[in-house]
């Protein structure tokens, strides 16, 4: 069967575009074939820094005829009008069929549709999948109207072994493409992936991202081992180095064994972040190495000297930037740079970073008291878990703040569970990051982040949508891990009025619970989403939230994991059916009578032994899931309300809430309403879906 | 005839080179806007020529002052003023790449040995309201060039696309002549008695510039250079204004040149708090466009 082979050859794509880009060109071309009704057996899609490539194997050389039927005019229609149909299908009366159905004989016109062959379409889908190619960012260049990633160069597109003739914009789709742009830029004339693929190869150039990464990693690893080295392997940066050559040709560098004084974060953040190379360490003692790997994209006819010789030199340089201002940072302790925060402002409309962290400090220490830890060290951490901002190296190396922090209190004696505090009350940074792991540091991380809340509530700038710019989600789902992970009982509403209190120019009290309650809710849509993600039931999560009363965190979750396990149960289901029955006539009959039934039923007209029994146990359950609750005991609670399930099914099966006495039927009512009623404080049982 | 070239001995051979490479390619070679900018794209050459439908093709040095970089002369890699070669190319050949290797192996670097690199780098400037794509060229790790096709300027969109090279003079030398130090760049590529270096030319500059810019340069004056300039942008931005023309363009741009400037150095001074420097920007930039507006209804700018 024959091949599709496209190649759409371009100036440098952007690393972390191309992976993407590769998928989306196969989904669009092979969703496109589909559409026209062609098969295909296989389509692989490759990304190298100047080109896309697809190839589909398999692929029917043209389209399958067709044969369609066209209902006509009844035979006996006027002639005009069969006149018209004969026309409009092209074709001649002797090639119509006569069917018959009930209401009589009719024309019907068999059509045959030809097959088109495969390159033709070819010709017609793809100029559209390149001009409409979603690039997360494109561009336009020269005189030209084509967007792409960046100047799109050429277009190798064969179908069957022969060039497919397309045009865009001027750019005519040929069978060439180019060699390695260094070591073999001459023209490669291709028919299949096969000899293209070969033919790259022997130009310098491995279409396979996959395999450019396993040369990138085993070339780096044999360099490593032959010096009693280990790689510090880092899959982000290999993909990255990937994207960035198309023929890898791995290096060892090195630089100064004196800058391995410097903080080891300093140097792999040196030798990663700005210059895309793998640190080293002893594969011993794994302390890192004063060398490292770089991946070239050249193979050099010095055998790579003078590339290395450039890149240590451009690393001594950074890490001798980075020397200077660890040396001049460690001049002057953390606590006497406070006063430059002062000077920076966090928000405009929120003030300084020193404010700010004087807040931090202080709901350090009120949270503190509430998850056990020591408040004196939790407020120490808090005060100077800033101070390293306006160090030089954190200027420098923004990405290192707070560890950087921790290297500096080490450094004048701080205590390690305060210094390690400084470092992670940054944590979690998302959703796969790890949780402060001591007491005074998650005081600090909770601090800092309702702290951030609060700040951006009062200003009214709360996400929206996808637009987070303030990463105020990721701040509360810090909040709800550390506690939830942890098992720790924080009453979020009283710890925002303390932290309200902080802010020297406060809301009123009305506006105080408004903006409490609304950010408790905002918690609430985060938890949800938490719990969805362990895969809890999310109706179940709304049946407790509704309630509305509870701010801490960890007592609604297990709340719910009681209400889940209770549903479980066979008194579960039925008590729950029963509150949805009672639940159901009321709001019936509320609406009809346009009144309330909410109150005590009158005891003297409870008449039948059902109905009796009910209001008893109705009272008990409720006294009991209350006591229960007070207890944080939600299995008892739970238990209270099974006890209802007997005598409400026996109510329903014998008693008749609408009686001709309306006075019965008032108090039945009421007593239906008190089922919700009781029942509400433990969960909204209307809330619970199935 | 002078002696030939030599890129990898002079700074100021490196320059000539580049001179006679992008005239090759037939680029006006400009001399540098007599006035002070923080780099090359604030020549009207690049700013105000990058806009319209005319064909423009440009190459020259800029003096670059970035106040906040200087180190007194301290930092080997560090300048508050150094030298920026840009070209600009309307509308963008379709070899830019081709033409700007081939300028590398007209300075001596060598392709067969060192390690050339496209790194994405998306170039914005708030300030100018200008954006584009492009890359940081990396020589072995080292970036040696910024690479740009612009596709707005002013918040106009550049049409046909200019492509905008711009070379870091002094660290491409340091790199050719094989030094750490900027400071010990030789300037005429003599030897003996006669070399001059860039620190000889230079040094004493970056140390008293950087006590200015830091610590003497009066900043209630510069307040007011800012709001003076501010108001006369715009008063000539009106002046200028006939309708389907405008005739005062170039003055008006100057005063933004100038605010930009004032600018950058108060941020210098530290007086500009982190709010307030957005609100300066800001303001810079709506000159910048208003500019770039009137520039479009002048005879080089709407063709």
């Amino acid at each position: 069967m024959p091949e599709l082979l496209l190649e759409l050859f371009s100036e440098e794509i952007p690393a972390r575009m191309q992976s993407r880009a590769a998928q989306d060109l196969r989904a669009g071309v092979t969703n496109a074939l589909v559409d026209k009704g062609l098969v295909y057996e296989g389509a692989q899609a490759h990304a190298t820094p100047r080109r896309l490539v697809l190839s589909v194997e398999g692929l029917a050389a043209a389209t399958a005829e067709r044969r369609e039927e066209r209902k006509g005019p009844r035979v006996d229609a006027p002639e005009s009008a069969i006149q018209g149909f004969l026309k409009s299908s092209g074709v001649a009366l002797s090639d119509c069929r006569i069917v018959e159905d009930k209401k009589g004989k009719f024309y019907v016109a068999v059509l045959l549709r030809k097959g088109r062959p495969t390159a033709e379409l070819l010709s017609e889908i793809l100029p559209e999948i390149i001009r409409s190619f979603p690039w997360p960012k494109s561009m336009r260049w020269g005189s030209s109207s084509l967007r792409w990633v960046r100047p799109l160069q050429s277009i190798l597109c064969t179908f069957d072994g022969e060039a497919v003739p397309f045009e865009i914009d001027g750019l005519r789709a040929g069978n060439l493409t180019f060699g390695h742009r260094f070591m073999a830029p001459q023209p490669i004339a291709s028919r299949r992936y096969k000899d293209y693929s070969t033919s790259l190869a022997q130009a310098r150039v491995m279409v396979d991202a996959a395999e450019r990464a396993q040369t990138i990693l085993a070339e780096a690893r044999t360099l490593a081992f032959a010096q009693g080295l280990e790689l510090v392997e880092d899959e982000a940066l290999l993909a990255e180095t990937s994207g960035l050559v198309e023929w890898p040709v791995v290096l060892m560098g090195s630089f100064e064994p004196s800058f391995l004084s410097l903080p080891p974060e300093i140097i792999t953040t040196t030798l990663k972040a700005h210059q895309k190379c793998f640190a080293l360490r002893d594969a011993k003692s794994a302390a890192l190495a004063p060398r490292y790997v770089l991946v070239a994209n050249l193979i050099a006819a010095d055998g790579g000297e003078q590339i290395i010789a450039g890149n240590n030199r451009v690393i001594a340089a950074r890490l001798t930037d980075a020397k200077f201002f660890w040396d001049q940072d460690r001049k002057a302790p953390l606590a006497a740079r406070l006063g430059l925060l002062d000077q920076i402002t966090f928000h405009a409309r929120i003030g300084s970073q020193g404010e700010r962290l004087r807040r931090i400090e202080a709901l350090a220490g009120e949270i503190a008291g509430f998850i056990k830890a020591d408040a004196d060290r939790a407020r120490e951490a808090a005060r100077l878990s800033k101070a390293d901002l306006v160090t030089g190296a954190v200027g420098e190396f923004p990405e290192l703040q707070g560890v950087m922090g921790r290297y500096y209190a080490l450094a004048e004696g701080t205590d390690a569970d305060v210094a390690d505090a400084i470092r992670d009350h940054y944590k979690p940074q998302g959703p796969s990051d790890r949780i402060p792991q001591t007491r005074i540091a998650e005081a600090v991380a909770l601090a800092d982040k309702i702290d951030m809340l609060l700040a951006f509530w009062l200003i009214d700038e709360k996400p929206t949508g996808s637009k987070d710019p303030f990463a105020l989600r990721r701040a509360a789902l810090g909040v709800i891990r550390i506690l939830l992970e942890h098992e720790r009982r924080l009453p979020l509403l009283r710890i925002g009025r303390k932290g309200l209190d902080l802010y020297s120019q406060g809301p009123s009290e009305g506006e105080r619970k408004a903006l409490l309650a609304d950010l408790l809710s905002f918690f609430a849509d985060r938890l949800k989403v938490y719990l969805r993600d362990q895969g809890a039931r999310h109706d179940l999560i709304d049946a407790v939230f509704s309630l509305g009363q509870e701010d801490d965190l960890l007592l609604i979750v297990r709340r719910v994991e009681a209400l889940a396990r209770f549903l479980e149960t066979e008194d579960g289901r039925n008590l729950l059916a029963g509150i949805r029955r009672a639940t159901n006539i009321i709001r019936i009959e509320e609406k009809k009578d346009a009144r309330s039934y909410a109150g005590q039923p009158n005891s003297k007209l409870l008449v039948q032994a059902e109905e009796k029994t009910l209001a008893t146990a109705v009272a008990a359950a409720e006294a009991q899931a209350r006591r229960a609750l007070e207890a944080e005991d939600f299995e008892a609670a739970m238990r209270a309300l099974a006890k209802l399930r007997s005598p409400v099914d026996a109510f329903f099966d014998r008693v008749t809430v609408n009686a001709d006495d309306p006075s019965f039927r008032e108090n039945r009512l009421r007593l239906l309403s008190r089922i919700r009623e009781a029942t509400l404080s433990v969960a909204d049982f209307s809330r619970i879906e199935g | 005839m002078p002696p030939a070239l030599n890129p990898k001995q002079s700074f100021q051979d490196l320059i000539q080179v580049l001179h006679q490479y992008w005239a090759g390619e037939g680029c006006v070679i400009l001399q540098p806007y007599d006035m002070e900018m923080g780099a090359g794209t604030f020549h009207p050459a690049t700013t105000l020529r990058a806009l319209g439908p005319k064909p423009w093709r440009a190459a020259y040095v800029q003096p670059s002052r970035r106040p906040s970089d200087g180190r007194y002369g301290e930092n080997p890699n560090r300048l508050q003023h150094f030298y920026q070669y840009q070209v600009i190319l309307k509308p963008s050949p379709n070899d830019l790449q081709e033409l700007y290797l081939a300028s590398l192996a007209a300075i001596g670097i060598d392709k067969d040995t060192h390690d050339i690199r496209f790194v994405e780098d998306d170039w914005e400037s708030p300030t100018l309201g200008a954006w584009g794509l492009g890359w940081e060229v990396w020589c072995d790790g080292m970036e040696i060039s910024q690479f740009t096709y612009f596709q707005q300027v002013g918040g106009i969109d550049c049409f046909p696309v200019p492509g905008e090279l711009t070379y870091g003079l002094e660290r491409l030398a340091m790199y050719v002549q094989g030094v750490d130090n900027v400071f010990e760049l030789n300037f005429n590529g003599r030897t003996g008695p006669e070399k001059v270096t860039y620190g000889d030319v230079f040094l004493q500059a970056e140390q008293e510039y950087s006590r200015y810019n830091f610590e003497y340069a009066d900043t209630e004056i510069l307040m007011r250079h800012f709001a003076d300039a501010e108001k006369e942008c715009r008063a000539l931005l009106q002046r200028g204004d006939q309708g389907v023309r405008h005739e005062l363009a170039l003055p008006a741009y100057d005063q933004c040149i100038k605010a930009s400037h004032a600018f950058n150095l108060l941020d210098a001074r530290g007086v500009i708090s982190v709010t307030e420097r957005q609100a300066y920007i800001l303001r810079v930039r709506d000159l910048a466009k208003a500019c770039c507006e009137a520039w479009i209804r002048t005879e080089a700018g709407r063709g």
